[in-house]
């Protein structure tokens, strides 16, 4: 996935310049010692990882390393597939979301998700977006509905490609559109952490540039982590990334130091191509 | 250059050997193609076949053959009642001699010999033309009254030789013909081919099939959506969906042995009524509806899935909101299979009574009836000439009664129909 030849170079010196607002807040999620389990076979082996808010977490890693089974287990979308099985803690603002005082339900609309693939639902546009503001009770009346709408097809750049056309289903956008259409979805129930899983992977270049700025907004607003193959992209897009590999966090911290000068030597070998 | 063209240098793609067998696949190819196009002609004349023999022989159940008798009311003096039913006021004509008038009119103008021949029950007709128009009392005026079962048997060649010569004289004097009847379609059955209508045959299905799907078509969508959504994969849903499976495949006689045995049992007053009719057709159109359910909640991409679910949406709310929607055009094509068998369907309404003899149309779930199939079946029975006719008459209706059950789904599936 080499994008635009510009960007590669000066990737990292773009994230590295970002101001970094240090351990200075408490994590906005937390996982201590997770693993998780399909049944017999162990796909995540004690991973400790921060997520916080007003930043970007990228999991990188080779295919089959875990970083989606345990982008899944933070929202546990894990849930729905009857072997797994998951051991540790995993903190939203100091609550583990495995405790009774935690329903899923709302611990999914804290904690949104978009998918590899665009995944809107076979309904209108409008309807994508005030999907979730309706089942959860956001809002009161027609006005305040397409209120929400508004501000999340805005916030996810949409706006003005679909403000005309808000009938029309979904899935007749194009890719790049639906992506960014489930970004809206995600956003419109308000959530506090956003998991990305591969967004762009089944994007052109300029659909990915464009999930990429988003991105860059929305961060000053939720947690977003973001599971991507494209080191330009991780690199890019955020402040902290975690390399995976095996079901095992290699090496996690700041993306300038991770991609600039890494600690360990399987790092360096995923980020500069060695294998992966 | 030289060392190329020698026939040892020949790449693998361009030997005789491989050209003879692409020469082989092409044929092949052809030879499946004939094949195909030959099986559909042979279904499509087997269709033409059946629809023309059915036409041709079902257009004559549509007709009975009638006696013109004019009938002069000046000199009669029969009085009604506007504010009666209708039902009432033609006993109230009955009750007035209507039926001796009648019989008196058509001895003046057919003679002793063709009056004697008018149908038992043709003053009815008379009646209800009175009762509909009050006005057709003032003077005298033409009626076609239905002939006798024999003179209509004589009038299409067969029955009694002695009544031929006089079918075919009162034939050409424009005094009996074949006439449409679209009483036929008012009437329920009767002794008589003449008298006899499919009206509280198809009442009687319509009935049947409303319990039926009232019945079937929750339980099924539930047990489906159940099964696919809910319900943990493990030894007891695959002995449950193996019994499902199993029970779609169950002969339909048996289940109108259940029906005897379990729902007339509980309800021994309601024997011959739809309600125990379509409980029983419901039990063995629930599978088809189980297992078809299934196949389109499946179809639903799991992503689809996914995505309500991160958005927060419950279970329940997943499952109708997003995956019943999808899975319902799939589920009515299912539906709409099972309906059509069951509207077919003779086996277990025998066992459970709907094959007697109702002359009137069932005003209600709990009231005796039959069902078109078995009207067929009773008719068919029957040695008379006139059946035959009605028969295939029967037939036509009970096609275009599943043509419009099918037209339905598929209107209602391409209003469902969305893609993703």
């Amino acid at each position: 996935m080499l994008d635009n030849p510009q960007d590669t170079a000066p990737a990292f010196a773009g994230a590295a310049a970002e101001p970094q607002p240090e351990e200075a807040s408490a994590p906005k999620m937390s996982a201590r010692d997770v693993c998780v389990y399909y049944g017999d076979k162990q796909a995540i082996d004690h991973v400790s990882i921060d997520v916080h808010t007003e930043h970007v977490t990228a999991f990188i890693g080779p295919s089959g390393c875990g970083k989606s089974t345990f982008l899944r287990s933070m929202n546990r979308m894990n849930d729905t597939i009857p072997s797994a099985r998951v051991t540790g803690t995993i903190e939203l603002d100091g609550e583990d979301i495995h405790s009774s005082g935690m329903d899923v339900v709302q611990l999914r609309a804290r904690v949104g998700m978009v998918f590899q693939k665009p995944n809107p639902f076979p309904k209108s546009i409008f309807d994508n977006i005030a999907y979730g503001p309706r089942i959860h009770g956001l809002a009161e009346s027609k006005g305040e509905i397409e209120a929400i709408v508004e501000k999340s097809l805005r916030r996810a750049g949409l706006w003005d490609e679909v403000k005309d056309r808000l009938a029309d289903s979904g899935t007749a956008l194009s890719g790049g559109q639906q992506q960014r259409l489930c970004i809206a979805r995600a956003i419109a129930v308000d959530p506090e952490v956003i998991l990305m899983d591969e967004p762009c992977s089944a994007l052109d270049p300029i659909a990915t540039a464009k999930i990429e700025e988003l991105i860059d907004e929305l961060k000053g607003r939720y947690a977003i982590v973001i599971v991507t193959h494209s080191m330009q992209q991780a690199a890019r897009v955020s402040q902290r990334t975690a390399f995976f590999h095996l079901g095992k966090v290699v090496e996690y911290g700041h993306t300038s130091d991770i991609f600039t000068n890494p600690r360990e030597v399987r790092t360096k070998d995923y980020i500069t191509g060695r294998y992966g | 250059m030289s060392e190329r063209s020698t026939p040892a240098k020949l790449a693998p793609t361009r030997t005789p050997a491989f050209e003879a067998r692409l020469k082989k696949r092409y044929a092949a190819e052809m030879r499946f193609k004939y094949a195909g196009m030959s099986a559909v002609l042979v279904s499509v004349a087997v269709l033409l076949f059946l629809l023309v023999s059915m036409a041709t022989d079902g257009i004559a159940g549509f007709q009975r053959a009638e006696l013109r008798v004019p009938v002069d009311f000046s000199a009669t003096s029969l009085s009604i009642n506007p504010s009666l039913a209708e039902n009432a006021q033609i006993r109230s004509l009955e009750g007035q001699g209507l039926p001796d008038i009648v019989a008196f009119a058509a001895q003046q103008a057919l003679g002793e010999e063709a009056a004697n021949e008018l149908n038992s029950e043709a003053w009815r007709t008379v009646a209800s033309a009175i009762a509909a128009d009050p006005a057709v009392m003032s003077g005298k005026r033409d009626f076609w009254l239905p002939a006798s079962e024999d003179l209509a048997s004589a009038l299409s060649g067969d029955g009694k030789a002695a009544l031929q010569p006089l079918a075919q004289q009162l034939a050409a004097n424009g005094k009996l013909d074949e006439r449409f009847d679209p009483g036929f379609m008012l009437r329920s059955d009767a002794t008589d081919p003449q008298l006899a209508g499919i009206w509280g045959a198809l009442k009687g299905s319509i009935l049947t099939m409303v319990v039926t799907l009232a019945l079937a078509f929750p339980i099924g969508v539930l047990a489906a959506l159940y099964l696919e959504e809910y319900a943990p994969k493990n030894r007891w849903t695959e002995i449950i969906e193996v019994s499902i499976n199993n029970l779609a495949a169950v002969p339909s006689i048996i289940f109108g042995l259940l029906g005897l045995a379990v729902f007339l049992t509980l309800f021994p007053n309601f024997r011959s009524a739809p309600i125990i009719g379509g409980m029983t057709l419901a039990l063995m159109t629930m599978p088809v509806i189980v297992i078809s359910g299934r196949n389109a909640i499946k179809a639903v991409p799991p992503s689809i899935r996914d995505g309500a679910l991160a958005i927060g949406a419950s279970r329940i709310q997943v499952v109708f909101d997003h995956v019943l929607p999808l899975a319902l055009p799939g589920i009515l094509t299912g539906t709409i299979i099972g309906m059509a068998r069951a509207l077919g369907e003779t086996a277990p309404l025998l066992l459970i009574g709907m094959r007697a003899f109702v002359s009137t149309p069932p005003g209600g779930f709990t009231d005796n009836a039959t069902v078109l199939p078995m009207q067929i079946f009773l008719w068919s029975d029957e040695i008379d000439r006139g059946f035959v006719e009605r028969t295939s008459a029967a037939i036509i209706v009970l096609l275009a009664f599943l043509l419009l059950m099918n037209g339905l789904a598929i209107y209602l599936r391409n209003r469902f129909e969305k893609r993703w």
